[in-house]
């Protein structure tokens, strides 16, 4: 709901969903506009995107475009401490780790 | 999507109301693997994206078949086994309604229900009876016809369960049941891994329940046969709702190449299935995302032309919002590669999908195609996984903090002095690091001690717990609100099963007025 140039993170560009399925988390960041996508497309590369969730476990992150909805899927293997059903986690579906993205900090224009 | 499911098991032996709710298990995918069709098999953009004008001609043929209506609207009733119940009676009283369709399995639904059914207890989803008195009378009035994988483990039971309470209210029904996604008689016929890589025969003499994702055919079985209401067990959610259009419009399945209308209607059965999710529900962020009327928020309709042309809408005057911001966030969600989202009835292509507003909370769906079903289906096989243990207590104001993590120190200390083992231990301190780890900063006014253990044994999980209850006069000072939980633990793993290896069968029950 910003000026894509100017938002510092990605909540500021986009809403976010997650969804489990055994030990992989898929989170979608829906970009409010096609320069927002464009910015997010940009800034959230695979490797930020792991290391935002490395401490959580998260393996391997692959991301999916679909630009004609202004999305990005994140697939994240190994962050669900073995999946819901065993996970002893308090949120073991990682239903909340949308907000963990949502919350990721954006380089301010000319930092990069 | 709430609690994770399983049963507990409480001192008074009494189970959770929302026991069988559970993550949505979504689809009955297949691994991105063992998909039949390739990109290369499908046709040009040419062919794929017909305009409205040839959508027209083509339902204009198909209606000159005599197959069906021009447009089908199905509603959704429930997104999992415990949501509300009044957004599908609003839906069931709309004249307008053809379809209700009841999304309520999770992926460990239908283990949960084995273990249920063992122990006396229905191989159906609890919440049956509720739903469809609920329903029913209006289902009957306005000639909606329902479809439900509440039959869970017991397809058969639960339609013999909903023929009674038909009979009781007079009402003239014919119930059709679909069962045979029971695979756990056939387990060498599941391939050798798991979609984790395991070996499926590591979990021979544990499994509580194998059941395969069954496909939309079933279902078209039961509607050609007339059945008011179809029940049926592990099927893939998307098939529920696709089931009906291809009953309606005489749909080309399986399809040989790529369908655009198959693809449409998978994408549309894949939007509608979680029920609020996609009209405002699970989206609310004050001052990011405003919805409004989420305590009375409203479930989806899908509007189907024969031509395969989608619009996903809800009632007017029930809450939140359908736009295309809420659609694709649903779009995706326990989506992985949407180029390939892998369910039983084929091999959907999301990543051409585009929504449009066409209306006040009405967004078409275009550019959904599906390649040919795999020849194989996903089976959800569900194990025993042991006991979990669950403490919790808490302390506030002025060193709260300190004084809940010297409490999981005093409980990991006990677990030592009373040789107390578990398989798996975790200590969180709720509102600060309990869900993402410690990210953030500050120390809150409040904290909560949860230590959680996977245990082999009850009485090893109820230990763990207690540890937690005793620190009311043991522990830190301050300590207030202490709750403990024991609940087996159903572990679910995902294999596949050639298709052949499956044999869907429907039984009919007719109920005179």
């Amino acid at each position: 709901m910003s000026d894509s140039g100017r938002a510092r993170t990605v909540r500021e560009l986009a809403l976010v969903r997650a969804g489990d399925k055994g030990d992989t988390s898929n989170v979608v960041v829906v970009a409010d506009s096609t320069a927002a996508y464009d910015r997010l497309a940009v800034e959230l590369t695979e490797e930020r995107v792991r290391e935002r969730f490395a401490h959580l476990g998260a393996e391997g992150v692959t991301r999916h475009e679909v630009p004609s909805t202004n999305a990005l899927n994140f697939v994240i293997e190994g962050v669900l401490a073995g999946g819901v059903t065993t996970s002893l986690r308090l949120d073991a579906h990682g239903k909340s780790l949308s907000s963990l993205l949502a919350g990721m900090e954006l380089p301010a224009d000319g930092e990069r | 999507m709430t609690g994770d499911g399983t049963e507990r098991v409480t001192d008074e032996g009494t189970e959770r109301e929302s026991d069988d709710t559970g993550t949505k298990a979504g689809d009955g995918a297949t691994t991105d693997d063992d998909r039949t069709a390739t990109d290369d098999d499908r046709t040009t953009d040419d062919d794929r994206t017909a305009t409205d004008d040839d959508r027209t001609t083509d339902g204009a043929e198909t209606i000159a078949d005599g197959a069906g209506p021009a447009t089908v609207r199905i509603g959704c009733g429930a997104g999992y086994a415990g949501d509300r119940i009044e957004p599908a009676v609003e839906l069931s009283a709309d004249p307008d309604l053809e379809y209700l369709c009841f999304e309520c399995l999770g992926e460990r639904t239908v283990a949960l229900a084995r273990q249920r059914l063992a122990g006396d207890g229905p191989g159906y989803n609890p919440r049956l009876e509720e739903r469809f008195e609920a329903v029913l009378e209006n289902c009957v009035e306005n000639d909606v016809t329902v479809v439900t994988n509440m039959g869970a483990a017991d397809p058969d039971a639960a339609a013999a369960a909903t023929a009674e309470i038909a009979a009781e209210a007079g009402l003239e029904l014919s119930v059709a049941s679909v069962t045979g996604a029971d695979v756990a008689d056939r387990f060498d016929a599941l391939h050798e891994e798991t979609f984790g890589g395991d070996p499926v025969a590591a979990y021979r003499d544990r499994t509580v329940a194998a059941d395969a994702y069954l496909g939309a055919e079933p279902i078209v079985a039961a509607l050609e046969g007339g059945a008011d209401v179809v029940i049926t067990g592990r099927v893939a959610d998307s098939s529920l709702f696709l089931a009906p259009m291809i009953h309606e419009f005489g749909w080309e399945f399986p399809h040989d190449g790529p369908s655009e209308r198959i693809g449409q209607g998978l994408t549309a059965g894949h939007l509608l299935e979680c029920a609020g999710q996609i009209t405002g529900g699970y989206f609310a962020d004050p001052g990011r995302a405003d919805v409004e009327g989420l305590a009375e928020l409203g479930f989806p309709i899908g509007e189907i032309t024969a031509d395969g042309g989608v619009t996903i809408t809800k009632l007017p005057g029930t809450g939140g919002e359908v736009t295309p911001a809420t659609c694709t966030q649903q779009l995706l969600y326990e989506v992985h590669d949407p180029t390939a989202y892998l369910v039983p009835d084929g091999v959907v292509d999301l990543s051409g999908v585009s929504f449009e507003t066409v209306g006040p909370d009405a967004v078409r769906v275009e550019g959904g195609v599906a390649d040919p079903p795999p020849d194989t289906l996903k089976v959800s096989l569900g194990y025993d996984a042991g006991y979990r243990g669950v403490g919790e207590i808490s302390y506030a104001g002025p060193g709260a903090r300190d004084r809940a993590e010297l409490a999981a120190r005093i409980v990991r200390d006990r677990l030592g002095i009373r040789g107390l083992e578990p398989a798996g231990l975790r200590t969180d301190l709720i509102g600060v690091d309990a869900l993402h780890g410690d990210v953030g900063d500050g120390d809150p006014y409040e904290v909560r001690l949860r230590v959680a253990a996977r245990c082999g044994d009850e009485a090893t999980a109820r230990g763990v717990a207690r540890e937690v209850e005793t620190l009311y006069t043991n522990g830190p000072a301050g300590g207030g609100g202490a709750r403990m939980d024991v609940e087996r633990i159903v572990g679910i793993v995902s294999t596949l099963i050639d298709r052949d290896r499956v044999e869907p069968e429907l039984s009919v029950r007719e109920v005179d007025a």
